[in-house]
Formats: C-alpha cells, sequence, structure tokens
C-alpha cells in the first residue's frame, strides 16, 4: 500500500513552501506562551539564589506534573467548546476510592486501578449527561464539582485515609535515574495526549466538534461519541492525579484534597493559548501553561513573598499573559 | 387613494457595494403617503438591502440621496431612521417575549417617575393605541403568551407610538393563517387611510393585486421600473423580474441523463409543517434543479432527504435499495452528501487548515488500524483535490477561514467528493462567489455529472437553475408543485418558474 500511495505523491505538483513570514508567524503560533515562560525563568533566576539549579527544576517538574495531568485532560474538555469543573473534586474522591483499596490486605496495589477507574466512572457520567441528555457541560461539571466533593468525605467517613505501607508510593516519591516518577508520568500523559489529537481520527474529530459543532454533525461526525470520549478522558486523568497525590502524600483527605485544582488547569489551558470556544489550541500550549504557574508559584516562595500575595500576583499574570497573547495574534491575523 | 401630491420618501442613486459584490447599483424609490407601495423581485434582487438602507442597518455608497418630506436627509442608524417616522416590521419579530405588551411598546424610552419605571402610565398610553388596531388583548399582557399575528400587532403599535409615517412590511403574511392574513390586510388599508405610507415586500402575486397601490420591481440590484396599479397584470411584473440573458454563461456540457437509472428516489417526504409530502427521483448523470421562494422549504427538504433535520415520514431509496437515513451518518455511509446553503455556519471549520478540511470525512474511512491517521494518504488527497479543483492556496496547512469564499466553497465540495457519492445535493453552491469561481463550480458540476453522480442543485438563482439542470422541480409554501424540463413536456424557463413559484400559475405535480 505505502508504494501506491508515495507513487500518487510523485505525481502532485508540490506546494510552494511557506514564506519566511508565514513560518515565523507559524512558529510564534506554535510557541504561544514560551516567551513568557521564559521570560519569567530570567527573571526570577537573577532575582532568587538558587532558582537555576537541577534540584529546584526538578522541585517546580514535581509541583507542576498533577496540574499537567489535569490539564491535559480538560485541554481535551476546552478543545470541544466545554468545560470540566469537577475535576478537583473527582481528584479528591478517586484519592479516597485509592487509599481505601490500597489498605485491602494483599492487594494494596488494586489501590493504583480502583483510582483510575474511579475517575473513568465519574467522567463517562459527566459525559453522559453532556452527550445524550445535553445539559450544558459548565451546569454538569458544576454540580459534579460539589456532588463528588460530598461523595469523597462520605467515601472516607469524613476523615483521614493514611496508609504508610503503600506498595506503589514509588509513585510519588521515587524517580529513575534522577527524574521523579511523577514527572515521568506527566510527560507520558502529554506525549499520549498529543498523539492522539495530532495523529488519530479522534483528533481531528475533537478539533471539528470544537470548531463547528453543526458542521461537524453534517460531516458524519459522531458527536455524542467525542464528547463522551473527552469528558472522560478527563475523568481519567483526574483518577490518575489522585493516584498520584495519594503516593506522595501515604494519604487522603476528602474535604481538602483537590480544592481549587479546576482552577489552575483551566489556568494552564488557557495561558496555553486554547480557545475557551474551542476549536484552537494544542497541548503543547497547556504544558507551557503548567509551567508558567509551577514557575510563577515556586519563584514567589524563593523570593520570600507572602502567601496572599502569591495569590494576587499569579492572578494578575494569567490576565495580563492572556490579553498579552489576544494583542499578539489580533497584529497576527490582518 | 393615491394623489400626486409631493412624495413623502424619496431615495436616489442608492448604490451599495459589499465586497466583492455590487448588491444596489442607482436604484430609485419614491413613496407617497397615504398608498400603499409594493417591492417586488427575486431573491437577492436587493429589496431587503434596499430597505436596510432605509432603515439605517447599512450605509449606502456615497453620491445616494435620501429625501423625506422633500428634505435630503442621511439616515446614519436605526436612531436616526425612527427619528424620520421610518418603522420596519421584520420577518424575525423583534420583541422580549418576557416583558409586557407596554414595555415592549416603549422599549428604551421607558416612561419614568423619581427615577422608577412608571408601568402605570405606560399601560394607559398603549391602551388607546392597542384599541385603535382593533387588539383583543390588554397592555399588561406578556407577549410569550401572544400568538405570532398578536405579535405583528404589538410591532406595528410599536411603530405607531413612536410616530413612524412610513411602515415597511418585509413579508408579514408568511407565518399568518388566511384568517390573520384578511385582518391584517383590513389593518394594513386602516393606516393607509390614516396617511401613512407602507412599504410592502412579498412574493405572492396574490397579495400584491390585493394591495397594492403601485408597484416597484428590482432585478440584480437594479432599478426595473415602477407600475400603477391600472397597468397591474401578472405577466408584466413577472416579465420585469426575468428579462435578463445571461445564459452564454451557463453550459450544459454533460449528456442528458439516461431517464431508465434512478439513484436516489425519496417518496412522500416531510415533517407536516414546512415540508410537505415531497417526491421526486434523480437519475445517474442528471442535475435537478430545484426552484423556489425563500422560505417555500428547499433546504429544509434536502436536509431531511440528507438526515439532518427530523421528517414525520416518507422514504428514501438508494439505487432502488430502502435506505434508513435518520442522521448524516447514516445518509454519508450511502452515498448521499449534501453541501450546506451556509458554508461558514454549518459547513467549514474556519479555523482549520485546508488540508483538515478536505481530510475530515475522508480520514475515517481509509484510517490505519485503531483509528490513526494515514497522513501520507491525507496530503496526497488534499493536494490532488486542491490541484483538481482549481482552488488557489499556496500551502494547505493555511487556515481555511483566510480564504475568498470560491476559494471555502471549493474545499467544501471537495470534502464531500472526497467519500465518493452517489448522489451530490448543493444548495445554493454559487452563494457568495465571484464569477470566476462560479464558472468553475459550474464545470465541477458538469464533470460530475459526466461521471454518473446523480445531483440535485438548489439554487435561488434561476438563470443558474435554467443553465445549470435538465430538469426542474418548483417548490411553493413546501410542496412540490411543478416540474419542467424532462418528460414534462414543460420547457425550463425562467417566467414558467417564477410563475409556479408565486402562485400566478396553479397546477398541482402529478404524484410521482
Amino acid at each position: 500500500m505505502n508504494t501506491q500511495v508515495s507513487g500518487v505523491v510523485a505525481n502532485l505538483p508540490q506546494t510552494p513552501a511557506p514564506s519566511a513570514t508565514e513560518r515565523l508567524r507559524q512558529l510564534m503560533r506554535s510557541v504561544g506562551m514560551l516567551p513568557v515562560l521564559i521570560l519569567l525563568c530570567i527573571g526570577f533566576g537573577s532575582l532568587a539564589d538558587g532558582f537555576f539549579s537541577l534540584q529546584n527544576a526538578s522541585i517546580i517538574a514535581q509541583q507542576a506534573s498533577i496540574n499537567v495531568v489535569l490539564a491535559a485532560g480538560m485541554t481535551f474538555v476546552i478543545l470541544t467548546g466545554g468545560i470540566d469543573l469537577s475535576v478537583g473534586s473527582i481528584l479528591a474522591a478517586a484519592a479516597v476510592v485509592t487509599m481505601l483499596a490500597s489498605n485491602l490486605p494483599g492487594a494494596g496495589m488494586l489501590g493504583v486501578a480502583a483510582g483510575l477507574l474511579a475517575g473513568l466512572a465519574c467522567g463517562l457520567v459527566n459525559g453522559s449527561l453532556i452527550a445524550f441528555v445535553r445539559l450544558p457541560p459548565f451546569i454538569v461539571t458544576l454540580g459534579a464539582l460539589t456532588a463528588m466533593r460530598g461523595v469523597a468525605r462520605l467515601l472516607g467517613d469524613d476523615k483521614t485515609i493514611f496508609n504508610p505501607d503503600l506498595p506503589f508510593a514509588f509513585i510519588g516519591n521515587g524517580a529513575v535515574l534522577g527524574v521523579p516518577w511523577l514527572v515521568i508520568i506527566a510527560a507520558a500523559v502529554v506525549l499520549l495526549s498529543w498523539f492522539i489529537l495530532r495523529r488519530t481520527v479522534l483528533g481531528v474529530q475533537i478539533y471539528s466538534v470544537g470548531g463547528n459543532p453543526e458542521a461537524a454533525r453534517l460531516s458524519g461526525i459522531k458527536v455524542w461519541k467525542v464528547l463522551l470520549f473527552v469528558y472522560a478522558m478527563s475523568g481519567l486523568l483526574s483518577g490518575l492525579g489522585a493516584v498520584m497525590t495519594s503516593a506522595r502524600l501515604f494519604a487522603a483527605n476528602g474535604l481538602q484534597l483537590g480544592q481549587s485544582y479546576e482552577l489552575d488547569a483551566i489556568a494552564a489551558v488557557i495561558l496555553g493559548g486554547t480557545s475557551f470556544v474551542g476549536g484552537v489550541g494544542s497541548i503543547v500550549g497547556t504544558l507551557i501553561g503548567a509551567l508558567i504557574i509551577a514557575v510563577l508559584s515556586n519563584g514567589l516562595v524563593l523570593l520570600g513573598v507572602s502567601d496572599i500575595w502569591q495569590y494576587i500576583v499569579k492572578g494578575l499574570v494569567i490576565i495580563g499573559a492572556v490579553a498579552l497573547d489576544r494583542y499578539r495574534q489580533s497584529g497576527a491575523r490582518t | 387613494m393615491s394623489n400626486d401630491a409631493s412624495p413623502i420618501l424619496e431615495m436616489r442613486h442608492i448604490s451599495k457595494t459589499f465586497p466583492g459584490v455590487k448588491a444596489l447599483k442607482d436604484v430609485q424609490l419614491s413613496i407617497r403617503a397615504g398608498e400603499i407601495h409594493s417591492l417586488m423581485g427575486e431573491n437577492g434582487a436587493g429589496k431587503s438591502t434596499l430597505m436596510k438602507i432605509l432603515s439605517g442597518a447599512y450605509v449606502p455608497d456615497a453620491g445616494a440621496e435620501i429625501l423625506v418630506d422633500g428634505e435630503a436627509v442621511s439616515i446614519e442608524g436605526p436612531l436616526a431612521a425612527k427619528a424620520l417616522g421610518i418603522a420596519v416590521i421584520y420577518q424575525e419579530l423583534s420583541l422580549c417575549p418576557n416583558l409586557s405588551v407596554a414595555e415592549n411598546i416603549y422599549l428604551g424610552r421607558e416612561l419614568r417617575r423619581h427615577g422608577l419605571v412608571d408601568r402605570k402610565a405606560m399601560q394607559a398610553a398603549c391602551a388607546g393605541i392597542l384599541r385603535r388596531l382593533g387588539a383583543s388583548f390588554g397592555p399588561a399582557t406578556e407577549v410569550a403568551s401572544l400568538s405570532i399575528a398578536e405579535r405583528q400587532l404589538v410591532e406595528i403599535a410599536r411603530a405607531l407610538h413612536a410616530e413612524a409615517r412610513i411602515l415597511v412590511m418585509d413579508e408579514p403574511t408568511t407565518p399568518l393563517s388566511s384568517r390573520e392574513t384578511d385582518r391584517l390586510f383590513a389593518l394594513i388599508r386602516q393606516l393607509r387611510a390614516d396617511g401613512l405610507a407602507i412599504i410592502y415586500i412579498s412574493h405572492r402575486m396574490s397579495e400584491i393585486y390585493d394591495l397594492s397601490d403601485r408597484v416597484s420591481v428590482l432585478r440584480d440590484g437594479s432599478y426595473v421600473g415602477t407600475l400603477e396599479r391600472a397597468a397591474l397584470s401578472a405577466e408584466s411584473l413577472v416579465q420585469m423580474m426575468v428579462g435578463r440573458d445571461l445564459s452564454g454563461f451557463y453550459t450544459k456540457e454533460h449528456a442528458p441523463y439516461d431517464p431508465g437509472r434512478v439513484v436516489l428516489a425519496a417518496r412522500h417526504i416531510g415533517d407536516g409543517k414546512r415540508v410537505r409530502d415531497c417526491s421526486f427521483d434523480v437519475h445517474a448523470g442528471e442535475v435537478l434543479g430545484i426552484a423556489g421562494l425563500v422560505g417555500a422549504g428547499r433546504t429544509e427538504l434536502a436536509r431531511m432527504v440528507f438526515g439532518a433535520d427530523p421528517r414525520s415520514g416518507g422514504e428514501i431509496h438508494i439505487d432502488g435499495v430502502p435506505v434508513d437515513v435518520r442522521t448524516p451518518l447514516d445518509a454519508i455511509r450511502a452515498g448521499l452528501v449534501y453541501l450546506t446553503e451556509d458554508r461558514k455556519a454549518q459547513g467549514l471549520f474556519l479555523d482549520m487548515s485546508v488540508r483538515d478540511n478536505i481530510n475530515v470525512c475522508a480520514c475515517s474511512l481509509d484510517a490505519h488500524p485503531g483509528g490513526l491517521l494515514d497522513r501520507v494518504r491525507g496530503k496526497a488527497r488534499a493536494a490532488a483535490a486542491i490541484a483538481s479543483l482549481g482552488i488557489r492556496v499556496g500551502d494547505a496547512r493555511r487556515n481555511v477561514g483566510a480564504l475568498s469564499g470560491g476559494n471555502q466553497q471549493k474545499v467544501l465540495l471537495s470534502r464531500l467528493l472526497e467519500i465518493k457519492p452517489r448522489v451530490l445535493i448543493l444548495d445554493e453552491p454559487t452563494r457568495g462567489v465571484d464569477i470566476g469561481a462560479k464558472s468553475e463550480i459550474y464545470r465541477i458540476i458538469n464533470e460530475l455529472a459526466r461521471s454518473g453522480v446523480a445531483i440535485v442543485v438548489i439554487s435561488s438563482e434561476l438563470p443558474e437553475i435554467v443553465g445549470t439542470a435538465d430538469r426542474v422541480l418548483v417548490m411553493r409554501e413546501g410542496e412540490l408543485v411543478a416540474e419542467l424540463g424532462g418528460h414534462s413536456g414543460e420547457p425550463i424557463e425562467q417566467a414558467t418558474i417564477i410563475e409556479y413559484a408565486t402562485g400566478a400559475r396553479q397546477t398541482l405535480l402529478a404524484a410521482a
């Protein structure tokens, strides 16, 4: 089959290579917020001692890892023009499930599968309500945000669940050749997401549904399937985040865990240049967005900025960065 | 009723250019107080554009003159139009259904007392107008509880309350029953007696006869002429609306269809409302035109056949095999595809590349196992489509939103052709497309017909229908009312199509 196809290619007129300015523009579009990230690093590097060190880089990567995983799921959802507000609560519930399962005698590793399945199940419920009952994603996941928080507390009897002999504690604390498992998992998630979005039919359909739902339907795309997938994916990755968190803490608390994680995930996606109305965006952008948030937190801590001011600065940077991006894009479009 | 007094409204040298299209060319219109002046013309003749200029929604090109009561004015926005006493009742009513009748009439100019809305005073002031219009509801009624006809009354009351002297009504009877229409006509005549000038837009010949003191006709964005009531006849109006010759531009280069091979057979398609019991056949290699006025139900019929909208009954056969078409996917799998009339809203993914837009349907058909994209093939397919349809784009990775209308249309068309359809329904295939791309699209239609594809062309441009179709069905008010060409014995002519489409000539199509 390959020979046949390459024969076709050979007979085609070559499309001219993009001009230099066009290339620069494409580069700008694909790097998105990378300049902001670099500027932040340079700024903190010159102000804070020890910012540029391998150890600190490892800390930043670990801090970013869980948000990267949640934000990857969020990228799928926002690309279809939806939103998932429930990831933090699903993470809490799935973490409690993970710890409960890990405490079963002789079957501790079951905790990983239990956490992933719990997340996936929540995501499927969200997705079904959105795809079949056609409720607005904001409403469904806002409800799930509240309900799953309650479920998390209910499952754990409103207590913190410990397991000091966690068989999968290496996920949260171990490293391979100096690279923490948390970072390896986050990188794998980014790679997998990139592959789905860029190399599969499903990826094309996700962009289509977000870009123009009616056109997608008229093109014979099963819109319900795409919606079900993205919310299930977001739920599954919340479950993965739950496994990562509980492995790191050896504990899970239904009340405190994952509070406002959804906001950090959304912020990472938006910082990454993904359009809030859907159809435009990339997983690489999301990774950069999540790193910006992590670098900002880390740098402000190193500088000794108080917790209160960290919130204010973070909020302003998010708004400012997106405003900058809009400005840059409006210039590029005309 | 009409007198030779100086006109209340005069529009002269009105032109309007949109990017790539000249919608109006040096149009004039003169309206007297106390007359009902009808405005006629085919779809796209420029009636709506002219009325939008009158209401301040569009600004005309330089050189336009508008005189109200003999004084030159410039209408720079809806508020300016209102101040001059011009009011437009649009097809889509513009009321807030959650507010009361009085609140709607006073919308934007609420009466206040001590800074608070004075509902009582507003209701009292509206009661008189509503009585004058013969309304059966009071000013405190919520608009949501009113029928369409009653809402129209509220719109008219709002116009009168704003002291409108020139009232534009754009196809007001489309949603009305015949009794409601009679009541509306009585009201329009009463308003004329009160000295208002009424500009009445309609496609229905009988209404034009019934109401008009004078009729002005537009064609292709130009003013054709104005007829006095005494000179009014169906023949003369149709003549004025058609009268152009573009026949050389359209070429039928495919062989006439082979009447033996029916590819698509649609039977009793309808939803009981917008489309009623429509049956038709399309043959291999045939171009079937479907003509009709805007709102006649052509697009609705096509979307039902394609499975994009629900239908209440009917059957679809492709190559003699019954196909259960409930979704677009069912239709596509059966080899039936539909090109939407609204490519930006319902066709293209404007933020995606030309390549992805071409591949979006076909890529799932030849993906590797596991749903992996065959990127080599996708690239080749896009390049081949760009070459064979003559899509002008330097790099297939460019966003389709950056292309011209004609190239966008060709991208959308090539997406459909890549599924190798047996039946192709094209809804307004050349809308918003420049003349060069137009002739290329006709070339593509001819080539497809030659290769044996069954093609349906829905178009509001009569020359396009006459020039491309082997056979024409005319639709009016949700029903197929006439067949021209083919074995029907009636030749395909613009005048005949207009006569059937407007109801000037009535025959029922023999059940297919």
